[in-house]
């Protein structure tokens, strides 16, 4: 338990670094589609919320089923919703090509 | 965890890859060549990720699930298809969402689990529980503020942070004695409701001007209790996940704070829109040149060189299109023209961007506030189009100013000056802008969007 407790402080530390060194090269063009997306991939949450909903409690689980069943639907908007809106704003972005009117 | 190993390692390479894919997907957004590719990437390991988790013995039952995994697509849909005016609110909705998915899980787990709840889960699943309800109201509020349905104007009152760290503080102290005593079960419900008020607080003294700074910051919280969330249910992908959007969401709240001159700590602890009293004060008559829309296309016909400079003005009235046919009508006459945008321009992080490219105007041509400073001064007409505390030159020069030391665009190093806007009332903070009274400066009075209009007409432009 200690040990795992470790190894989670580690892979969110190391995590937060990667997020830093990626996102810092993120144009600031990109920084209304880079937060929808960034908020769709946090939406994975929604596999913590299916676990609550799904999976066998001796006790409390009426209130696991609730609570986890609205949770997965927040959590899937956020997926779904996230992806589209992301994938339809950078369909916009486009260079100025040869074909300039 | 009786699962048979096969299916067990078949889910945790599923999140494995999941997890590789999230991280490629932001790298891909770098670049708006690749950036497509990095959202196939994400939504990829999404499904993945979930296909792995359907797969979990544990489960009992599907039925709940699936009817919540198509609701959510049936409310999801529409939320991708709003329209990119209403970008901003819809980020805030969606932060909203994160947030209650991530505390209703908290609280759920707090009940399954209690009353043997180990110290340092109690720990997370208290910061789990206390970011995910203040990002939750605090959100709502964010977006109805966006939306209009609630007043945009920031309302404070005496003691309001006082009053603000208090209900924090309290929260702490009791997510401190849960943690002591986790049996006492009964103060749970407190860590839940005193932060969901402490997000309707924390938003209500903040002002229009300051969203893109709490947006950020919001979203930065959203990911930390996610992050928290995975300690609490040992997932490492929820850890990744959590970490990469609070370091996005941090980073961006840095920038933008930046952008407006605030310490970050100022930023962190909600005093936002605090120095707008002091302003306001000399308004006194001075004189201002003002041109017409004949007089404003023949100089910018004349110009080599034009930037034009949008605000949340222009969002405001849906100017964008038109100004995409200035843009065209002036390129066709060989003129050169830029955008330069600041980083807190509109209601959130890069929102004038995707106003523009929607509008259909180049990203080659969107330049942020670092890359178009250094030409102004070889530019013969600055249009700002619905900013005014962006191009405020006091914020350079009059240390008594109370946007002394923002980063500023510096239209006023332009050869010509214009400015489209209704009247010459002061901007949001209240803060009188020097350029407006400057011999170079013509001052173009009207609506942005019919004012651009009459300028194309005068261009020989437009589609009317």
């Amino acid at each position: 338990m200690k040990l795992d407790l470790l190894t989670s402080l580690y892979v969110f530390m190391l995590a937060a670094f990667i997020g830093f060194e990626v996102i810092r090269r993120v144009s600031p063009l990109l920084h209304t589609p880079l937060m929808s997306l960034t908020n769709a991939l946090d939406a994975i949450a929604v596999v913590g919320a299916i676990l609550l909903a799904g999976e066998y409690h001796a006790h409390g689980a009426m209130l696991a089923k609730i609570l986890g069943t609205i949770a997965i639907v927040a959590a899937t908007s956020n997926i779904v919703g996230g992806f589209l809106i992301t994938d339809r704003m950078l369909r916009m972005f486009k260079a100025s090509g040869p074909k300039k009117p | 965890m009786t699962n048979l190993p096969g299916v067990e390692n078949i889910i945790e390479i599923t999140y494995l890859i999941a997890t590789a894919l999230f991280i490629l997907s932001l790298k891909w957004l770098s670049s708006p060549a690749t950036a497509r590719r990095g959202v196939f990437a994400g939504e990829l390991g999404m499904l993945l990720a979930i296909a792995g988790t359907l797969l979990h013995r544990g489960i009992v039952e599907y039925k709940w699930i699936v009817i919540a995994l198509m609701l959510g697509t049936i409310i999801g849909v529409p939320l991708g298809k709003v329209a990119m005016t209403a970008v901003p609110q819809r980020t805030a909705l969606s932060h909203a969402f994160g947030a209650l998915c991530v505390t209703l899980v908290g609280t759920a787990e707090f009940y399954l689990r209690a009353p043997d709840v180990p110290r340092f889960m109690m720990g997370v699943l208290s910061l789990e529980v206390i970011l995910g309800s203040l990002t939750f109201t605090g959100s709502l509020m964010a977006a109805g503020k966006l939306q209009e349905v609630l007043p945009q104007r920031p309302i404070t009152y005496k003691g309001q942070n006082i009053i603000n760290l208090g209900l924090l503080g309290v929260a702490i102290v009791v997510a401190g004695m849960l943690v002591a005593h986790p049996e006492k079960t009964q103060l749970f419900p407190l860590i839940v409701g005193i932060p969901l008020l402490f997000g309707v607080m924390m938003i209500i003294p903040i002002g229009g001007a300051d969203m893109p700074t709490v947006i950020s910051l919001l979203n930065s919280y959203a990911g930390l209790s996610a992050a928290a969330m995975g300690f609490v249910l040992d997932s490492k992908l929820l850890i990744i996940a959590g970490a990469l959007d609070g370091a996005s969401g941090f980073i961006l709240s840095v920038n933008m704070s930046k952008a407006m001159n605030r310490s970050f700590s100022n930023v962190l602890f909600g005093a936002f829109g605090q120095e707008q009293a002091a302003a306001a004060t000399k308004q006194e008559a001075r004189p201002v040149r003002s041109a017409t829309p004949e007089e404003a296309a023949a100089i910018l016909a004349a110009a080599n060189k034009v930037v034009i400079v949008p605000g949340y003005g222009m969002a405001v009235a849906q100017a964008q299109h038109k100004v995409r046919e200035l843009y065209d009508a002036l390129t066709k006459r060989g003129v050169d023209v830029k955008f330069g945008i600041h980083p807190v321009a509109g209601r959130m992080p890069g929102h004038m961007n995707v106003l523009l490219a929607e509008a259909d105007i180049p990203y080659d041509k969107l330049l942020d506030m670092d890359e178009i400073n250094g030409e102004f001064p070889q530019t013969d007409v600055a249009l700002v189009i619905g900013a005014n505390d962006v191009t405020n030159p006091a914020a350079r020069t009059d240390a008594s100013s109370p946007i002394y030391g923002m980063p500023i665009l510096d239209v006023d190093k332009a050869r010509t000056v214009m400015v489209i806007k209704r009247t010459m009332g002061a901007g949001f903070a209240g803060i009188e802008n020097p350029l407006y009274y400057l011999d170079k400066t013509l001052m173009l009075f009207g609506d942005a969007k019919s004012f651009v209009g009459s300028i194309v007409r005068e261009l020989g432009g437009g589609h009317e």
